[in-house]
């Protein structure tokens, strides 16, 4: 349908600390069209934060990509040298950080961050920068005049509108939104999941949602992923996720959910997450299974394709 | 069944700092209005939620109740549980079975009511104190209301309450700090903590906001649980509906340090009155994909204001797409439309 401006094939995230290697991301493989956007869930701790800075060529220290390939618009950002990953970063992907409280710098003016990147990317003049700036902010819905405004000074909204203009300032083909509404009230994230929407028909760019609210997915995501423990366990259409759920954890996900008109009881998952310096062998889920069979104890599911487009990492699923 | 907790026109005014400047000049103090005239009444038993955005005063009403701050104005009338109520001196009631929460008390009936009212905080990761281990952190409420004569019984006080909220075997978790536990947890030993002294009224401040979706369903069902083998009442105060709409019986709808619509859960949520009560719940977000291909209609524009300077007239006129000129001016009146259900709102109003 379209050209693939994201391709992530087999990608491998370990932190190297003194007490073990975590493996935050381990084998993770997606692609992404132009235009489509795809959300990513999971517990903290599941990896997706640091999906999302692999993506970005951003992984912190001891971090280190240690396999695979991630293909942004057909350049390999995992074989760039930092000086060149710096003018990919942003121009081609870029990022509305979590926490959008915390992540404007405090001594420095809206207009003084917003015209950085155009400067150091574009070779603009600080005046030009300042007015694609300008209409920048009026396509997240904030006056001009803001530019002149230091942080401090603004709402978690709009401080949070800022960061959205920040990461298409460059027009990039794709955004990452690393729990881009965690800190926000109910009805400012109305409001900014809306912008999002009127943003991606405007823009067209491929977008990543990271966040562990199914709800905030299924406002905005065609495909949805689900990660447990560094691995995409199911990934598909979101029609296809959330209505016909197949892994085990994501059906108790979406079990866990309460819902604004049904008293139906919500259950969860018992136990926790696994401690990914030693993920447990087989299925990384099986300790938490109810279904867990002998199988699911030693080897690890292959990726199954069950309809169209929606594929599962679960033994159950597996035709004998 | 009778009221566990009736607040009348209850205010909570903050100081702001003045210039040296502004008090040579006398200039009048000003003051955020948290709270701001709020009235309701919880009966026994039942989970009543106080929702709102942040700022909206909700946590300050909280804290109110369980007197970590003290009233600037209003009344509050709190029924203790028996045990608790034989031991105050019937000086101090009204009706024989309300102690005024506003009131002056002296130290040992303030004692008593502290025992019997009881918070647990919204951040797992901030309310425990890192250095000190579960049983310490369950054994100091016990230690300072001089309950359980011995260690021993102390000791058991804590297991057994480790046990009811199912961190078992309590004498492994007992021995933890706060860092060796998990975000679900940290919040059950802050339940535990809130319900070792044998309280009556709990409230609770955005108990699963900070944790994981996955792990919220198992507090909730652990607080429904408690609630029904302790005989409870919570007060329930979170900013997210569908967690109310779950967990509640009674909601009250604050805004800007005022409640602009209370009654049963299931009537608000299905059928909202008040404009920004509309707002609240078209905003909630749902697990269902086709809401991507439309835009959610949150009507009111604009951000909540600063509660130091409300907007007169209703508070919510500058954001209301309703507003007509009366709301400018005056306050609405709290108006009955049903049974326990009370809007503030001029549409309302019967000419």
């Amino acid at each position: 349908m379209s050209s693939t401006v994201l391709s992530v094939n087999d990608l491998r995230v370990y932190y190297y600390t003194l007490t073990g290697i975590v493996r935050a991301v381990d084998g993770v493989s997606l692609s992404l069209g132009e235009g489509e956007a795809l959300g990513i869930a999971g517990e903290s701790g599941s990896g997706k934060s640091t999906l999302g800075y692999g993506i970005l060529g951003l992984v912190p220290p001891p971090g280190r990509i240690t396999r695979g390939s991630i293909v942004v618009d057909g350049i390999d950002i995992t074989k760039l040298r930092p000086a060149e990953l710096r003018k990919v970063r942003w121009s081609k992907v870029s990022m509305v950080f979590q926490g959008a409280m915390n992540a404007l710098n405090p001594v420095y003016t809206v207009g003084h961050q917003l015209s950085e990147p155009l400067v150091i990317h574009k070779g603009l003049s600080v005046k030009e920068s300042l007015e694609i700036a300008a209409e920048m902010v009026k396509k997240v819905g904030l006056t001009p005049d803001i530019l002149r405004r230091y942080p401090h000074e603004l709402s978690g909204g709009m401080k949070q509108r800022v960061m959205i203009a920040m990461a298409l300032l460059l027009k990039p083909r794709l955004v990452i939104a690393d729990e881009p509404t965690t800190a926000l009230d109910v009805v400012i994230q109305a409001q900014i999941m809306n912008l999002f929407k009127e943003l991606r028909q405007a823009e067209r760019n491929a977008m990543i949602f990271i966040t562990h609210d199914l709800s905030i997915i299924a406002e905005i995501a065609d495909k949805t992923g689900i990660m447990y423990a560094g691995k995409i366990v199911e990934l598909g259409a979101s029609e296809a996720v959330f209505g016909n759920p197949l892994h085990p954890y994501t059906q108790g996900l979406l079990r866990s959910i309460p819902r604004l008109r049904s008293k139906e009881k919500i259950t969860w998952i018992p136990g926790v997450p696994p401690d990914l310096r030693m993920p447990p062998p087989g299925c990384r889920f099986h300790p938490r299974c109810p279904y867990a069979m002998d199988v699911c104890r030693s080897e690890e599911p292959p990726e199954i394709e069950v309809e169209k487009d929606h594929t599962v990492s679960c033994w159950l699923y597996m035709k004998r | 069944m009778s009221s566990k907790l009736v607040v009348t026109k209850a205010y909570k005014y903050f100081p702001l700092r003045r210039s040296l400047v502004e008090i040579l000049m006398f200039k009048k103090p000003r003051y955020v209005r948290a709270v701001d005239g709020v009235s309701f009444a919880v009966q026994e038993g039942e989970i009543f939620c106080l929702a709102g955005e942040s700022g909206c005063g909700k946590t300050t009403t909280g804290r109110l109740i369980v007197r970590l701050i003290d009233f600037t104005g209003g009344k509050a009338l709190y029924m203790p549980r028996k045990e608790v109520l034989s031991e105050i001196p019937p000086g101090f009631l009204v009706d024989g079975k309300y102690v005024d929460l506003t009131a002056k008390l002296p130290r040992y009936v303030d004692k008593l009511l502290r025992r019997d009212v009881q918070i647990i905080f919204q951040d797992p990761y901030g309310s425990l104190n890192p250095r000190m281990r579960v049983y310490d952190i369950l054994k100091e409420p016990l230690d300072i209301h001089a309950l359980g004569a011995t260690d021993d019984e102390k000791r058991e006080f804590v297991f057994k309450i480790l046990e009811e909220v199912k961190m078992t075997p309590p004498e492994e978790f007992a021995e933890r700090f706060p860092h060796m536990l998990s975000g679900g947890q940290r919040q059950r030993i802050a339940v535990a903590r809130a319900l070792i002294l044998n309280p009556s009224l709990v409230v609770a401040d955005e108990p699963v906001s900070m944790l994981d979706v996955s792990i919220r369903a198992e507090i909730l069902q652990l607080m429904l649980d408690l609630k029904a083998t302790r005989n409870l009442t919570y007060i329930f105060i979170t900013h997210d509906l569908a967690v109310a709409s779950y967990i509640c019986d009674k909601i009250a709808i604050m805004y800007l340090g005022s409640i602009v619509e209370k009654g049963s859960i299931s009537d608000i949520v299905n059928d909202p009155l008040h404009p920004y009560a509309k707002a609240l719940i078209a905003a909630v977000p749902e697990p269902d994909p086709r809401n991507r291909l439309k835009m959610r209609e949150v009507p009111i524009k604009g951000e909540i204001p600063s509660a130091a300077s409300i907007p007169p007239g209703c508070r919510f006129h500058p954001r209301c797409p309703y507003a007509m000129d009366v709301c400018k001016s005056k306050e609405p009146p709290e108006i009955e439309v049903g049974r326990g259900r009370v809007v503030s709102c001029w549409l309302y109003v019967r000419k």
